[in-house]
């Protein structure tokens, strides 16, 4: 691969609006993190492995854009028991490569390491994550973000907070 | 407080309304679980439909048993424990595939599908060795029950008809809703792992007194209707069908609004193909009742739960820590309603569902409360001045009574006294 064509400057902007998502996630902001998707937006955490078709096969997460406003309003309900008392995470977010760009849209991958303090234990999880960027005004929106972890495979606990 | 090494009587531990707290974190209590239970009663494993193919496996478990489960070419079911028979290394380590043989990869010896040592390395070594004696281990006795295998490991006992009881009927109500009779398994499964016995999973499943609390969030941000079925007005029932079966009966309810397809929350217009389908399978009449009665809510002891939509295989890992296996139903040849099936499922169980989620916290936050020293006993004597033999004969009471539990621990007494 050549280094010479790599378009810095957006690989910075997309880098940025996915810290801001990665903290906003961390910090349990429902609504500010609800407010970076875009209407059509898809989020996509499979069971087993990146490979099994979502249509077809059980996935941990597979929301459309209105199943992630119930997932929030889930959260602020406040009797979504799981996340309650309140998830503590902190993540962090490395390796961005701009994988595609389409047009108005960017695809971006990177790896996650979170640190999950909840009610009953601490927990690691890792992950591959991409997200479909759409160029809207001077930022941008989420079009798709899918998250591959790295132990899909095995038995999880609870995934109650934003990963 | 004596402890719970040796019980000699049962009638200090397990009460009409309720049970010493200490069976759900001992570990000696766990070990004769996994004897008397486990290893003993039927146990459902896995479904007809998950290798359907001469030569297709999938790695199942019984007890704490790693089983392949595996289709031979005379079209039987195996249940093989998965040890090779030469010094115990573990001998598929693949999730599920399909192939007629299976090789031992420390020294290579391979075994048939159906469980028989075919070929070992450098036989010249072997004189002494009767092969016919060094097959797999199979469990013992295997039967099926519309698509759904159980294996025991007990080599007599009662057979798995006699066994399930009128829990039959359970799966023929669900084999109603598919047009076809046949459900299928095969949209894979969420692994939803839970720090909490595997008996409190057992009772919450048809433990018809909490949707209303631990759910509320769904019931405040969804137009889900669950409030109505499990309410204090529900007229919904909760069943004990002997032998640790247990249901919520929620055809009460289905049959005041008597709208087909509302049980699933939805109409006869938005699957108009599954609605033509079931009635060309059951003539208009039948079929728009039992479209009006949906799929059961049930739990075969000790580990199948039939939740409507999905099944859960409860599997015990540890004294404190159990998996749930959860996957959509499938019905064989209706893609439209079949969709739905697998969003629903997705929606709500697993590790980051909307119901499942809720639930499991439940699990581990009891476990942790049944951890008190104090000799702490629970109540679950709820609805007993009320419950009621129905036409059948089978002990029936409100939809939110511990009517379940109760039947549950009474069958558990008596597999634990035998």
């Amino acid at each position: 691969m050549s280094l010479a064509n790599i378009n810095y400057s957006l690989l910075r902007e997309a880098e940025q609006f996915l810290f801001v998502e990665a903290r906003l996630a961390d910090e349990n902001r429902y609504e500010d993190w609800e407010s970076l998707w875009a209407d059509d937006g898809v989020y996509w955490v499979p069971a087993e492995n990146a490979e099994i078709d979502p249509e077809k096969e059980m996935s941990i997460i597979y929301d459309n854009r209105s199943r992630i406003s119930v997932r929030i309003r889930q959260f602020l309900s406040g009797k979504r028991y799981a996340a309650d008392p309140e998830i503590k995470v902190r993540r962090v977010v490395s390796n961005f490569e701009l994988l595609e760009e389409d047009g108005d849209e960017v695809l971006v991958g990177c790896n996650a390491i979170y640190f999950v303090s909840t009610e009953s234990d601490d927990e690691v999880w890792g992950s591959r994550n991409e997200f479909r960027l759409r160029q809207v005004g001077d930022g941008f929106e989420l079009a798709r973000k899918n998250v591959f972890l790295v132990n899909a495979h095995k038995a999880l606990p609870n995934l109650a907070f934003l990963i | 407080m004596n402890d719970l090494s040796s019980i000699e009587n049962w009638d200090d531990h397990i009460f009409s309304d309720g049970v010493d707290g200490r069976l759900y974190n001992d570990q000696h209590v766990f070990e004769q679980e996994l004897k008397k239970i486990w290893y003993t009663t039927w146990v459902y494993v896995g479904h007809e439909s998950e290798i359907p193919n001469t030569n297709d496996f999938v790695m199942k478990s019984l007890g704490l048993e790693p089983i392949i489960m595996t289709r031979s070419k005379d079209g039987n079911v195996n249940l093989l424990i998965n040890t090779c028979t030469h010094r115990g290394n573990k001998l598929c380590s693949k999730s599920k595939g399909n192939q007629g043989s299976f090789t031992c990869p420390y020294h290579s010896w391979t075994f048939k599908n159906d469980g028989k040592l075919m070929g070992q390395a450098y036989p010249d070594g072997f004189k002494n060795a009767d092969k016919s004696a060094l097959g797999l281990k199979r469990v013992p006795r295997i039967a099926s029950y519309g698509g759904f295998i159980f294996g025991s490991f007990a080599e007599e006992g009662p057979t798995l008809e006699e066994y399930l009881g009128g829990a039959t009927e359970l799966i023929d109500r669900l084999l109603a809703n598919s047009p076809s009779g046949e459900i299928e398994v095969t949209t894979g499964y969420l692994k939803h792992k839970v720090r909490g016995n595997w008996k409190l999973l057992v009772e919450n499943e048809t433990d018809g007194y909490h949707p209303g609390f631990v759910h509320a969030s769904v019931f405040m941000v969804s137009n889900s209707r669950i409030n109505e079925l499990y309410g204090d007005k529900s007229s919904s029932l909760s069943r004990d069908y002997g032998n640790g079966h247990t249901e919520i009966d929620l055809r009460p309810e289905f049959r005041k609004r008597g709208e087909e397809l509302s049980w699933f929350g939805t109409n006869k217009e938005r699957l108009p193909d599954y609605v033509e389908q079931m009635k060309a399978a059951h003539g208009d009449e039948k079929a728009r009742e039992i479209m009006i009665d949906g799929t059961p809510h049930a739990m075969i002891f000790p580990n199948l739960f039939i939740a409507e939509i999905q099944m859960f295989v409860i599997e015990p890992i540890s004294v404190s820590e159990t998996v749930q296996h959860v996957t959509a139903i499938q019905f064989k040849g209706s893609p439209d309603i079949n969709r739905r099936l697998r969003q629903q499922t997705m929606g709500s169980v697993g590790p980051a569902g909307f119901l499942l989620a809720d639930d499991s916290v439940m699990y581990e936050r009891t476990h942790q409360g049944l951890q008190t020293k104090t000799g702490y006993r629970t109540y679950t004597g709820r609805g007993n001045h009320r419950e009621r033999l129905d036409e059948d004969g089978y002990l029936v009471g409100d939809s939110t009574d511990d009517l379940p539990s109760r039947g549950i621990w009474k069958h558990y007494k008596s597999l634990m006294e035998a």
